[in-house]
C-alpha cells in the first residue's frame, strides 16, 4: 500500500474513537477487514444500531474483521490493540483509569448509544492523545463530540462527503469545528497503516 | 456544553454526605457528571457552587435533586430473553423446593420491571404465592412506581418487548388507556411492598430467592460495586439467584467466587457460598 502523509500525526496517541450511523456499515466493515492484525491502539466504535436487537450486529461486523470485535461489559478495562463496539441500547463512556462504563440514560440526539457521549468522555480521558473519526450518517450525533476532541487538541477525521452514503453527520461536524482531515474510507485505511508504521 | 471539574463534584458529594447522609462519592464519574450538568441546565444554575448552595439551603429541592440525579429510564420486559429464562428455567427450579418465591427488586425505578415480574408470575399462576419487595433510593420515583401510570409511547415499546417475551396474552390486557395515558391493572401489584432503600448506605434487611438488580450498579464505580454486591450476596438465600444487566459482569468483582454463572447471556448467577 502506498504511503500517505497526514499532517498532525504522531506516535503518542492512546486511542481511536469511530462514530457512524446510516450508511457507515460498509465503510466500517472495509476498515475492519484491512487494518493490520497488530494495530497497536484500542479502537472504540460507537455505531447507531437497532436498540432492541442485541445479537447479530457484532457477528455481521466480525465476519470480515481481522480482529475480534468486543462489546465491552460495564467497567471492562480498555486494552491496547482491541476493537470495541458500544452495546445496543446503552451509552458507552470512557472513565479515567481507562475502562468503560455503560449507562441507560435518556437518548441523546435520538440515539442510545450516542456518539457524542462516547467521544466526549474519551476526549476527557485521552485529551490530545485521541483520534476521532466520524463516518456517514443521517443525523447530527457526533458533531459536538468531534468538536470536543478538536478543542482538546486531538486529531479529527471525517469521511469525505462525496464518499458518504448520507453526509449529514460529517457535514454537521465540519460546520461546527475545524476538522483536520476529510478522507475517503480508503484513505482512512491508509491512515491506520500510517499510524501502524509510526508505532513500529 | 460546559465542563465541570472533579474537585467541584467532590465538594458537592461531601456536602450531600454531611447534610443528608447520601453518599455519591463512588458513583461512576462519567454518568454522574452528565447528571449534574443536566441539573445545572434544567434549573439554570450558574455552576456547581450555586447548586451546592441550593442543596444546602433547601431540603425540598434536595428531594428533586435525588430524582434527577438518578437515571430512571426503564422498560417492561427489557431483554425479553431474560424474562423468558426467568419464567422457563429459574422459577421452575426454585419451585421444585419451595412453594413460595420471594423476590427483591433492588433499584426498581418507575416500576416497569415490577409489573413485568408480576405479569410473569400471574401467567405462571404463582403471583399469589410470591412475595415481591421493590426498593429505590428516590421517594418520588417510588410514587410513580406505585401509581403504575405510563405514557402510551412507552407502552408501545413495552408491548413489543412483551410479544418477544412470548407472554400468554396481549399486554393491553393489563392496562387501560385513559386521556392518553396507560393505567396499569393495580391488582397485579397489590401485594408488592414498595420501600425506600439506598443500596449504598442501606442495611441488609431480608433474604430472598431472587434479587433483581439490573442496570443499577452500572452507575457505581468498581469499589462501590464490590460493596453493594456484598450486601446483595447477603440478601440471597444459599442457592438463590442474582440477576444483573446483560452487559454487567461479576468478573471484576471480589465476590465472584461465591456465585456460579447460571446463564451467561442474561447474566443470571446462583449463590453457592455464604
Amino acid at each position: 500500500m502506498n504511503h500517505m502523509k497526514f499532517q498532525g500525526l504522531h506516535n503518542n496517541f492512546k486511542a481511536i474513537v469511530i462514530g457512524g450511523s446510516a450508511g457507515s456499515f460498509q465503510g466500517i466493515t472495509k476498515i475492519l477487514s484491512q487494518i493490520p492484525g497488530d494495530f497497536p491502539l484500542p479502537v472504540i466504535m460507537c455505531l447507531h444500531r437497532l436498540k432492541h436487537v442485541r445479537n447479530g450486529f457484532i457477528e455481521a461486523l466480525s465476519i470480515k474483521s481481522i480482529k475480534d470485535v468486543i462489546e465491552p461489559y460495564d467497567k471492562e478495562p480498555i486494552k491496547r490493540g482491541k476493537v470495541y463496539l458500544a452495546p445496543a441500547n446503552y451509552h458507552l463512556s470512557i472513565e479515567l483509569g481507562h475502562y468503560f462504563s455503560l449507562s441507560t440514560e435518556e437518548m441523546v440526539n435520538n440515539s442510545r448509544p450516542s456518539i457524542d457521549i462516547t467521544m466526549e468522555t474519551a476526549s476527557y480521558v485521552y485529551k490530545n492523545k485521541l483520534i476521532g473519526i466520524l463516518l456517514s450518517g443521517a443525523n447530527k450525533d457526533g458533531a459536538l463530540g468531534m468538536k470536543r476532541i478538536k478543542d482538546s487538541g486531538g486529531f479529527t477525521v471525517v469521511q469525505d462527503l462525496a464518499d458518504c452514503m448520507i453526509d449529514t453527520m460529517p457535514a454537521a461536524a465540519l460546520e461546527i469545528t475545524k476538522i483536520d482531515h476529510t478522507l475517503t474510507v480508503d484513505n482512512i485505511i491508509k491512515l491506520f497503516f500510517e499510524i501502524h508504521n509510526l508505532y513500529k | 456544553m460546559q465542563e465541570i471539574h472533579i474537585v467541584d463534584i467532590r465538594k458537592l458529594t461531601e456536602i450531600i454526605k454531611t447534610k443528608y447522609g447520601y453518599d455519591f462519592t463512588n458513583y461512576a464519574i462519567s454518568s454522574f457528571k452528565r447528571r449534574i450538568l443536566r441539573i445545572l441546565e434544567l434549573y439554570k444554575f450558574s455552576g456547581v457552587d450555586a447548586l451546592a448552595k441550593k442543596i444546602t439551603d433547601d431540603p425540598v429541592f434536595f428531594e428533586e435533586f435525588i430524582s434527577e440525579i438518578t437515571v430512571n429510564v426503564t422498560e417492561m420486559f427489557r431483554d425479553p430473553s431474560f424474562w423468558r429464562i426467568l419464567r422457563d428455567k429459574i422459577l421452575p427450579n426454585i419451585l421444585l423446593n419451595h412453594k413460595r418465591v420471594s423476590i427483591w427488586h433492588a433499584g426498581c425505578s418507575s416500576g416497569e420491571e415490577v409489573y413485568s415480574i408480576a405479569i410473569l408470575l400471574k401467567e405462571m399462576g404463582i403471583l399469589e404465592d410470591s412475595k415481591i419487595i421493590a426498593t429505590d433510593i428516590d421517594d418520588r420515583i417510588l410514587e410513580r412506581a406505585r401509581s403504575g401510570v405510563y405514557t402510551v409511547k412507552n407502552m408501545e415499546l413495552n408491548e413489543k418487548n412483551y410479544v418477544r417475551f412470548r407472554g400468554e396474552n396481549e399486554l393491553n390486557k393489563y392496562f387501560e388507556v385513559k386521556n392518553g395515558l396507560a393505567y396499569m391493572d393495580k391488582s397485579l401489584v397489590k401485594d408488592v411492598s414498595y420501600r425506600k432503600h439506598d443500596l449504598v448506605n442501606g442495611i441488609v434487611f431480608n433474604k430472598f430467592d431472587i434479587v433483581l438488580c439490573r442496570n443499577v450498579m452500572i452507575y457505581f464505580n468498581q469499589n462501590l460495586q464490590n460493596d453493594v454486591l456484598k450486601k446483595l450476596h447477603e440478601s440471597i438465600f444459599k442457592y438463590g439467584y442474582l440477576a444483573i444487566g446483560s452487559k454487567e459482569s461479576l468478573i471484576w468483582c471480589e465476590i465472584a467466587n461465591k456465585f456460579i454463572v447460571v446463564n451467561n447471556e442474561e447474566k443470571i448467577y446462583k449463590k453457592i457460598k455464604e
